[in-house]
């Protein structure tokens, strides 16, 4: 294939990564004033690259000799990604303008982190795995620490960093057990040497792989950077880290999990349901005596991670694309939670983040209380709402092939889950105002996100469900 | 006949300057004996052929690392007297670390008389260095093979760049700044004035 060709399926890279460069340059003449200028070519570069993907690059194929591919299941997981991206950038100037710490870099770092996002859905080799993972993560450290006055945002970018770090060298040296024993770096050689057999080699090389991978997607045991991270970064970063890099990351691992390693099913399978249920358990339980509202977020994240890990323990097509679905509504629950912690802002301005402010949301606002009730009970996966729909996807994945022990023990870790969204619902309904009073919505652009978000997950994203349902079984099947 | 005289000249030199690097009493003239020891291993991975390694080892090592050593070295306010006060509380472990490296030396070179761990056969992507310089090769590989992956590395070091001036650079207030263009429409009559004093009178400024 020629390069022209393999351009073609790279194309809403190379429009984010040129974008990025040409806005770098434009920040670095026309300062932090142009940022929000800046903001808004961004958004309009990630629109036309998640238009790019109706061409060739949705569905082109291989290019690059083996080293990157462009399938449904990419199209797919990069839509989500560049609308999740879109969305932090959106929300980012009303957050840093109050702390004075607005800066144009902000929408370029995002723009490139998209670039890596990309790189990493798209990957059938390790190699293009591993730098589309270390551009991601290495431009969340820096977004994780962007405020620089702010001790605790210095905190969460050092120890994000120093664990991912780890995390990175930890995945490399599966890749290199993984290469040494199987003779090439691209999945489809993985898969012939464990189709041929899995010797303690590759199964070593397994194992770390998916270990580096699972503190990417925060799964327990490889979870405990999320909770100080989430807290630390500022908040329009810790919506952007609960939703688009998880969904790579979780690409990434659905990919690595049936192409590389398939004929290995049985062998990741057990890590898999370890994982899935350790992480479902830790995140219910650990969420329970918090106070802070990010943190618990962090938890609710890790909490889903293990929910969507269950779509992937069957290793079937419909099990993706639970995953899939999991994922797409995950990102409408937790952004639009997160948009509604943005809004816990005191008189002067300061954010809030206590859980106890929050009482007696309902009398003194409304409709921001409605919102907080409609995510937490949609996170808490009570049928109405459209979040119990994936949660039903994955386990009926389970049940179809047999698993339905798993599904049932699955189901009873969600009735933990509900314990602490509930409490929190309870918290805004039923106890007396607390003495903070929040400031009035002051952006529309976030009052409208909050509502689509709202409306997506209430029941009416039922309606979605044809549609959604036959994206993300065209994206899974992609993957067979 | 030349081949043989370098490889015992670069050898021999490698091999002292090592030694002086450890046993120098000034930290600085350590790293100056270690850019020494660089050099001639570079000298050395000339004559086996490998040109990308020797450049790599003057670029990287000696343009790079041993620069940022002598930095370090020369910014840190450390006692190096006092340091190798402990030497005879550390022996016991300096030799115990010792013996752990020289077990393994042995071991490794057993096994590699035994022959190789059974790996996969790999497909033979390595070209034949007789065709080919292995600079050529590799560069071949980079820019057609693995261009995407080589450009996504570009794109990593880019995002560390700006990460770096993202979180440390910052405007400082009242700093005398350099104003090129202010400098540039400055004519020397502005600046300077040509006085006559009188014989027993001081300049008035």
């Amino acid at each position: 294939m020629g390069y022209t060709a393999s351009f073609a399926l790279s194309l809403p890279e190379i429009i984010l990564s040129f974008g990025a460069i040409a806005l770098m340059l434009a920040a670095a003449w026309a300062g932090d004033k142009a940022s929000k200028a800046i903001s808004v070519i961004a958004v309009a570069l990630l629109a036309g690259a998640a238009a790019s993907l109706l061409g060739p690059s949705g569905s082109g194929g291989v290019g690059y000799d083996g080293l990157y591919v462009a399938d449904g299941f990419s199209a797919f997981s990069k839509l989500l990604i560049y609308v999740s991206a879109a969305i932090a950038i959106i929300i980012a100037p009303g957050f840093f303008d109050r702390e004075g710490e607005m800066r144009a870099e902000f929408p370029v770092l995002i723009l490139l982190s998209a670039v890596g996002m990309g790189m990493m859905v798209s990957a059938i080799d390790l190699l293009s795995l591993y730098v589309g993972l270390e551009l991601q993560s290495l431009a969340a450290y820096v977004l994780a620490s962007f405020l620089r006055r702010d001790g605790r945002s210095a905190e969460a970018g050092l120890k994000y960093f120093v664990l991912g770090a780890l995390a990175s060298g930890i995945l490399l040296y599966g890749i290199s057990l993984l290469y040494g024993f199987s003779g090439g770096t691209s999945f489809h050689a993985v898969a012939v040497a464990m189709h041929a057999g899995v010797g303690t080699g590759l199964l070593f090389g397994l194992v770390f792989v998916l270990a580096g991978l699972a503190f990417k997607i925060a799964a327990v045991p490889f979870h405990m950077w999320t909770p100080d991270v989430y807290e630390g970064s500022p908040t329009p970063v810790t919506a952007f880290f609960a939703s688009a890099p998880k969904v790579a990351a979780m690409g990434l691992l659905v990919r690595v999990a049936i192409e590389a390693m398939g004929p290995a099913g049985d062998e990741w399978r057990q890590i898999m349901i370890f994982c899935a249920l350790a992480s479902t358990i830790l995140g219910a339980v650990a969420a329970i005596g918090q106070t802070n509202i990010k943190r618990l977020m962090a938890y609710s994240s890790i909490n889903n991670v293990g929910f969507a890990l269950f779509g992937l323990v069957p290793g079937t097509a419909y099990g993706a694309s639970g995953v899939l679905t999991y994922m797409t509504v995950y990102i409408a629950m937790t952004l639009g939670s997160l948009l509604c912690i943005l809004q816990m802002r005191d008189a002067e301005g300061n954010p809030v983040e206590t859980i106890a402010s929050l009482s007696g949301l309902s009398r003194t606002r409304p409709g921001l209380a409605a919102a907080f009730a409609v995510f937490m009970f949609s996170l808490a996966g009570i049928p109405p709402l459209f979040g119990f729909w994936p949660k039903f996807m994955v386990f009926d994945a389970l049940v179809d092939v047999g698993m339905w022990p798993l599904a049932m023990i699955g189901i009873a870790t969600s009735v933990i889950g509900a314990f602490y969204y509930l409490k929190i619902v309870k918290t805004i309904y039923f106890d007396e105002p607390s003495d903070v009073r929040f400031v009035p919505l002051r952006s529309t652009t976030e009052g409208v996100l909050i509502l689509i978000a709202a409306l997506f997950v209430s029941p009416l994203g039922y309606f979605t469900v044809p549609l959604l349902g036959k994206a993300t079984l065209d994206a899974a099947t992609a993957l067979f | 006949m030349i081949q043989t005289i370098a490889f015992y000249l670069f050898a021999i030199m490698v091999v002292l300057s090592a030694g002086l690097v450890i046993t120098a009493r000034n930290p600085v003239h350590s790293v100056l004996w270690l850019i020494l020891a660089f050099f001639n291993a570079a000298g050395l991975m000339l004559l086996v052929g490998a040109e990308f390694i020797a450049m790599l080892l003057v670029i990287v090592y000696v343009g790079a690392v041993a620069v940022l050593f002598l930095f370090v070295v020369m910014m840190l306010d450390i006692d190096f007297s006092e340091l190798r006060g402990g030497f005879v509380r550390y022996l016991p472990f300096g030799v115990a670390v010792a013996l752990v490296l020289l077990c393994e030396i042995v071991i490794a070179g057993g096994a590699w008389e035994a022959g190789p761990v059974e790996l996969a056969g790999r497909t033979a992507l390595a070209p034949d260095p007789a065709a080919i310089p292995n600079i050529q090769a590799l560069g071949t590989l980079l820019y057609t093979r693995y261009l995407f992956v080589f450009e996504g590395a570009g794109l990593v070091l880019l995002v560390a760049m700006i990460g770096a001036i993202v979180l440390t650079h910052r405007a400082r207030g009242g700093v005398r700044q350099q104003n090129v263009r202010r400098q540039n429409i400055r004519r020397p009559q502005d600046a300077t004035r040509n006085t006559n004093p009188p014989v027993g009178q001081g300049v008035e400024l």
